[in-house]
């Protein structure tokens, strides 16, 4: 009796902490909310611009997943943005059924590829570019930053290489509509399937984390590394796995911008490799790794998405959107070490 | 000088939030006197040393350096009125000098610019005065032993004319002969007029080289007074407030089959040769100086480090032939039966910022899992441990010593391994935790598994072992029962003497 009643309090506890760990990104996507309701209630409140918030979301959320993971196991990802970019360029080319510049020699033309095929193909390229830092990290033992900055340069070069230096125009197919407000004969999807895909990235993530050993697992190594190897963790294993789920978020991130952009951008998502760990980092995840959660990282996301989207309709230009970002960026670490004391 | 006290501290209360940590402690000591301040692990000697550094202030309480009133603010008041504190952690910067690091923060100036020649003066002396005034003052800090970095350390301490020396555990990274020249520092120190506070888990150090002790318990000074007119039973009776009948409980142990054989072992450090054969039902203990490659053999042994060459065999299940498992990887070993404590519980061990529970269950989760499922495991071994904890959900930072290494044991036997590696798995927690850990290595041994246990620690190896191996320099001696072998012989053994003699002999 007294016994469950214990074994009731500890679980009361621990998910009073949780909430409490999410409680702080709660209250400063509140905030922000509330404020913007108040300065702009027409704009900012009408049921268009609430429909698009999430449609601008979903590129960064999506990618903050893969960041989450990489992380909370005490890694970093800087090469996320030029993922992005090459992915959509991949996409883009693959529709076109043009080959990368570089290899006209070897072929010249394909038929197009269907786009699912395509997008797939997107998420392939995210996939191999993660495994790569992977295996550069856990490989050569080098730090996570060293490599992931020569591979931001490295995918960001080899994005532009590929479309030769110009946007890749491909003809309008099915994935231009993914994060496309909905048409009227679409309305029963309430939300564009690319705002769906986002949240069930966020749920699988969650789940990853909280739910398997793999998700463990990532805490383990970012909260100790040499407790993880005590414990027989295969921890070069898991990071290739780990930035290889970057990777792929990334990609699947691509696929996304491509839609949003339909065309084929080597430059696209400059420096988003910034907003996604700020989005993390807000969402109340720790640099030095073992804390974070997939729900913090949406709702950090979210937060940022807010103070863009509030900012235009309260008629604030870009710089006042930036100094705002900045300031929040610090709040949060701030508070979040306030209520850890 | 005055007849007043060098430092006295009177009826000092702390509290944390609802946690009474000291409830009214008083002690003194003069110049010219080691004071031994013992205690387990949570009765308040931390608290106590943190509030005299002024880490922490009182709640309550007073405290007078030479007469005065002394009210730390912040520890760098307490080090400019003359408290100096040397911790377990070294609190050195690797990258700077021996001369940087002991003028480091009080560097004489003039306007901006170091007096250099001044502070290598106040140095060299500071150096003369813990006896080694042959280091070299532009050497690397990080280049030294730990026992020199200590000496530097002890020497920063002086050169910023310090009126009380603490000295926290400061023997627990050092070697036996490092050990024996501190103790002679320290007793120069004394002789020099120093009052020293001296914090140790070994009383037979305390005893080497105090010359009054006080004792803590649970936040309350219960007893102390000369420590030539006290017996180490009675100094432990004090600390866990009742006598200790048997320390090292030890039941009728019958050796099994073979479950783990090495042979000719080699590891990329150190480690030479090693070979023994460990049953089950049997308890081996490993002995050595700090540095002799014991680790490393246990290392070897669980895959964290490569085998150079050598055969490691292990037997799955009982009566199973032994497979040969040299070259696994640390998760195969543990598959197989194999389970560490690490010596280094707070960078290794443990994941100090993830729960009790996770950390329990890191080795042996499976492909899913849930938060409730690894509570409802670790609650159990809560309770057969008796880990003092709010719940499995508690944070492993903020449980105690003792308790921390409860944890880490508790994941090998929720593993279930067959065979233990312990390394130095009592090294800093309180004596009531550690009878705990004898008594859990002896029931262990009793339902047939088999224990390797590391230890620096010489009564608790002869008390807890059946057979004792030693090593020298990375090699590893023959086990021979515990019950022929003394302390004085181990550690001949273990400084290499025994080599010599019989160098000399021949």
């Amino acid at each position: 009796m007294s016994e469950s009643g214990q074994g009731r309090t500890a679980m009361t506890v621990s998910t009073v902490r949780r909430l409490l760990t999410l409680f702080g990104p709660l209250i400063g996507l509140a905030f922000v909310g509330v404020l913007f309701s108040i300065l702009a209630p027409r704009t900012f409140l009408a049921t268009d611009n609430l429909l698009l918030m999430p449609r601008h979301a979903a590129v960064i959320a999506i990618a903050a997943m893969g960041m989450t993971l990489i992380i909370i196991s005490g890694g970093i990802d800087l090469s996320v943005g030029s993922n992005i970019a090459l992915s959509s360029v991949v996409v883009a080319l693959l529709l076109t059924g043009q080959s990368p510049q570089f290899l006209h020699w070897l072929l010249p033309s394909y038929n197009p590829w269907s786009p699912w095929a395509a997008a797939f193909g997107g998420i392939a390229c995210g996939l191999l570019c993660g495994l790569l830092n992977g295996a550069l990290i856990t490989g050569l033992r080098l730090s996570p930053f060293i490599v992931t900055l020569g591979t931001m340069g490295l995918l960001r070069g080899l994005a532009k290489g590929m479309a030769d230096q110009q946007t890749v125009f491909p003809p309008p197919t099915g994935l231009n509509t993914l994060l496309q407000r909905l048409a009227p004969e679409q309305a029963w999807m309430l939300l564009p399937p690319g705002v769906w895909l986002m949240l069930l990235l966020v749920g699988a993530t969650a789940l990853l984390l909280r739910y398997t050993r793999l998700g463990r697992h990532v805490y383990a190594i970012g909260s100790n590394e040499a407790t993880a190897r005590l414990c027989g963790i295969p921890v070069a294993t898991d990071k290739l796995i780990i930035y290889g789920l970057g990777g792929m978020m990334a990609g699947i991130a691509g696929v996304l911008q491509f839609s949003f952009l339909t065309t084929g951008d080597p430059t696209t998502a400059p420096g988003y490799e910034l907003h996604v760990i700020a989005a993390v980092v807000i969402g109340g995840a720790s640099l030095a790794g073992g804390q974070g959660s997939a729900m913090g990282s949406l709702i950090g996301t979210t937060i940022m998405v807010v103070v863009a989207n509030g900012c235009i309709k309260v008629g604030l230009s870009n710089w006042h959107q930036e100094v705002i970002t900045g300031v929040i960026i610090v709040l949060a670490v701030a508070l979040d070490r306030l209520r850890r004391r | 000088m005055s007849d007043k006290p060098r430092l006295q501290m009177t009826d000092i209360h702390k509290r944390f939030g609802p946690t009474v940590a000291l409830d009214g402690v008083s002690l003194s000591v003069d110049s010219g006197q080691v004071l031994a301040l013992v205690g387990e692990n949570g009765a308040g000697k931390s608290t106590l040393v943190k509030i005299l550094s002024g880490a922490y202030r009182a709640d309550r309480g007073a405290m007078w350096l030479d007469g005065q009133p002394y009210q730390p603010r912040h520890p760098l008041e307490g080090r400019r009125a003359g408290v100096a504190m040397i911790y377990q952690e070294l609190s050195l910067a690797p990258d700077l000098s021996v001369l940087e690091n002991i003028v480091l923060g009080a560097e004489p100036h003039w306007g901006p610019w170091v007096r250099w020649r001044l502070a290598r003066e106040r140095a060299a002396e500071a150096l003369r005065r813990v006896g080694r005034p042959d280091l070299h003052l532009n050497r690397l800090v990080g280049q030294l032993s730990p026992a020199e970095q200590q000496l530097v350390e002890i020497a920063r301490a002086l050169a910023g004319h310090c009126r009380v020396l603490v000295l926290d555990e400061p023997t627990s990274s050092l070697t036996a002969a490092d050990i024996e020249r501190l103790f002679q520092l320290v007793g120069q120190l004394r002789d020099q007029g120093e009052a020293i506070i001296y914090i140790s888990h070994f009383l037979e150090e305390i005893q080497a080289i105090s010359d009054h002790y006080a004792v803590l318990r649970d936040g309350r000074g219960v007893g102390g007074g000369r420590t030539a007119e006290a017996t180490i039973e009675g100094i432990i009776g004090l600390m866990v407030g009742r006598a200790v009948e048997d320390l090292y409980p030890r039941s009728e142990r019958v050796a099994g089959d073979v479950v783990l054989a090495v042979e000719g072992l080699s590891g990329k450090v150190r480690l030479r040769q090693a070979g023994f054969a460990l049953r089950r039902g049997e308890v081996l203990g490993i002995a050595g100086l700090v540095g002799a490659g014991r680790t490393e053999l246990l290392r070897c042994l669980l895959g964290l480090d490569a085998v150079q060459q050598g055969q490691v065999r292990l037997a799955l299940l009982a009566g199973q032939p032994l497979r040969e498992a040299a070259h696994d990887s640390p998760r195969a070993r543990w598959q197989a039966g194999l389970g560490m404590v690490s010596e280094d519980r707070t960078q290794e061990g443990l994941a100090l910022n993830l729960s009790l529970s996770d950390n329990l269950t890191l080795s042996r989760l499976p492909f899913f899992t849930s938060p409730a499922s690894q509570r409802r495991a670790s609650g159990t071994w809560i309770q057969r441990l008796a880990i003092r904890c709010a719940g499995p959900d508690q944070p492993m930072r903020d449980l105690s010593g003792g308790n921390q290494q409860k944890v880490a044991l508790a994941r090998l036997l929720h593993h279930d391994v067959d065979v233990l590696l312990l390394d130095e798995p009592t090294r800093g927690i309180d004596v009531a935790s550690k009878a705990q850990i004898y008594q859990l290595i002896d029931e262990l041994a009793l339902r047939g598994c088999a224990v390797l246990m590391v230890s620096s620690y010489l009564p608790e190896l002869l008390g807890v072992c059946d057979r004792i191996a030693v090593m020298c320099r990375g090699v590893l001696g023959a086990a021979r029962p515990a019950a022929e072998l003394s302390e004085h012989a181990i550690m001949r053994e273990a400084i290499g003497a025994t080599e010599l003699a019989e160098g000399e002999a021949a």
